[in-house]
């Protein structure tokens, strides 16, 4: 096992580790027809998060960013898992309505920032209770 | 609730705000009295989904609802430029919403349309400017609810009882002296907007208190100073001492701390954070459009917008966006019709920043509006030139930028 985050929203998961080297707010950051981050002024712009295991250091955060989840969800492009590194309940509300629409829900977890940029680059498994570990 | 006793609808809204509010960790929820609801803008289909099975299942709001924005001008058809199916599927969101008992206000500004909480009243509100304007000016109690959570919060009558419900998180902790302003600047009303957008950069989510400002300050300034704050960061309180009800002294403010960090501003600071709300190239000197009205322009702002037209037609479109209440005001007195005369083109139920109303892509946009200045650039394409409802005026009936420096020195 590579870390333990904390439980927002259990379940388990596996994708490529993506870290945004840079805060985004969903709404208006992340097309939600395609996954590709649209911001110009984002050094990662163009990059789609669908399927990824997405570590967010820090969170920038209309709140409309909630419905831009559940849009990605409801496509089927959201991604694999959430790493939270301060405690949101924006991008997890989108989660939350997901579930009871019936989409699939996908886990988040809180690990804090510095735990974060430990991770290593590559697959990455995680398991119900929030263990990460090598995919 | 969450047992569906009130019906299906309820009951997921209830299951929806308890897993929220256990997130967050709060110990309770809390009953509110009002809601205004933020997720009436369409952003997919998902989200119309959502309110069309809240709606088919029966749900019904619990406590009075007013609506934000949609994405369509219902009162003007054409005026926002979507294709045939999203303009449909963002048409059958507002008309679910409006199913589930909300009340049809379609504005960003609902203090401004009857929709007035009382001082200390728990009420459940979505859009950053209308809940900084709620807490920090009417001293009602709201947290910034996502979108969904504020339709499930209405459902059900309560809220996560965390945050700015709490006394002790809506005391100040950082303190603004303003008093080196000069009396005239601090009399503008472009000044405001940029004192927004300068503590919203510099307090995040901090509550601050402003000192050394004159009192009253016009509602239609502590509005926009609000919407700057909680655009350019995450403010959803704000005091002035001396102006807003929880801040009669600073002491009141603070709830008596002592040694908090104080910032003195200067003229000097006011000036580079109103140079951030132009993204327009230096030496750009005409203008494709002006947007007033983020958040919606209210009859007090028209009556100022046609003392300064004063008879004239303008070259370049200006669009006022603004919501039914104020738009039935100016409407009933007459000026309506002259407004429109000197080319005025009303936008109701919306704006510019969140539907494609613009006329082209990669212009110049002119605004009063330090929100509109914050967002015009990412959501439309266009360039901003920031200046005072009187700049905007005069430029558009020239087509050329004209501002007046004279008090930011």
């Amino acid at each position: 096992m590579l870390a333990r985050g904390t439980v927002l929203i259990d379940g388990a998961a596996e994708g490529t580790l993506l870290r945004l080297v840079e805060p985004i707010s969903f709404w208006g950051g992340v097309d939600p027809a395609t996954s590709r981050l649209t911001d110009p002024r984002h050094p990662q712009h163009g990059v789609a998060i669908a399927g990824t295991v997405l570590a967010l250091a820090a969170l920038r955060g209309s709140s409309s960013s909630s419905a831009i989840m559940l849009e990605l969800l409801a496509r089927g492009i959201a991604p694999a898992a959430l790493l939270l590194g301060e405690p949101d309940a924006i991008l997890s509300l989108g989660i939350i309505v997901g579930r009871e629409m019936g989409y699939k829900a996908i886990p988040v977890l809180a690990l804090a920032a510095a735990e974060q940029a430990r991770l290593p680059q590559g697959m990455l498994r995680i398991a119900p209770g929030g263990a990460i570990s090598a995919g | 609730m969450a047992a569906g006793l009130h019906g299906p609808a309820v009951a997921m809204a209830a299951r929806i705000l308890g897993e929220t509010a256990a997130m967050l960790g709060a110990e309770r929820l809390i009953r509110v009295t009002s809601s205004h609801v933020d997720g009436c803008l369409y952003h997919g289909d998902s989200g119309t989904h959502f309110a069309e099975r809240l709606a088919a299942e029966g749900g019904r709001v619990a406590v009075p609802t007013t609506l934000n924005v949609g994405a369509l001008d219902l009162l003007h058809p054409g005026r926002v430029q979507f294709d045939p199916r999203t303009a449909e599927m963002a048409r059958r969101m507002m008309v679910a919403y409006e199913a589930l008992g909300c009340s049809p206000s379609w504005t960003c500004a609902p203090y401004q349309a009857g929709h007035r909480p009382r001082l200390g009243e728990h009420v459940a509100w979505g859009e950053s400017n209308a809940v900084v304007f709620c807490n920090s000016v009417l001293g009602a109690r709201t947290n910034r609810l996502g979108d969904f959570l504020d339709i499930c919060a209405a459902l059900c009558a309560r809220a996560p009882d965390i945050g700015l419900h709490r006394d002790k998180n809506r005391r100040a902790r950082l303190v603004v002296d303003a008093s080196g302003l000069s009396n005239g600047l601090k009399r503008l009303d472009a000044f405001y907007p940029v004192l927004g957008a300068w503590l919203g950069a510099e307090a995040g989510s901090e509550v601050a208190a402003i000192t050394g400002m004159p009192a009253p300050i016009p509602e239609d300034c502590l509005k926009a100073l609000g919407a700057a704050a909680a655009s350019s960061g995450a403010v959803g309180l704000f005091h002035v001492v001396g102006v807003t009800p929880e801040a009669p002294d600073l002491a009141t403010a603070t709830g008596g701390r002592e040694k908090l960090r104080t910032i003195a501003l200067t003229a000097a600071m006011l000036r580079a954070a109103r140079d951030r709300l132009s993204t327009a190239a230096a030496g750009t000197d005409r203008i494709d459009a002006v947007a007033v009205g983020s958040p919606h322009f209210s009859a007090g702002e028209f009556a100022a917008l046609d003392r300064l037209i004063g008879g004239g037609r303008f070259a370049v479109p200006f669009y006022a966006c603004t919501s039914r209440a104020a738009l039935g005001e100016i409407e009933r007195s007459g000026m309506l019709a002259r407004l429109v005369a000197a080319g005025v083109e009303i936008v109701t139920d919306t704006c510019v920043v969140v539907a494609p109303i613009l006329p082209k892509a990669g212009g110049v946009l002119m605004t009063n509006s330090g929100k509109f200045a914050h967002y015009a650039t990412p959501n439309t394409g266009f360039a901003t030139v920031y200046g005072s409802l009187a700049d905007c005026v005069a430029s558009a009936l020239s087509g050329r930028i004209t501002r007046d420096e004279s008090l930011w020195s």
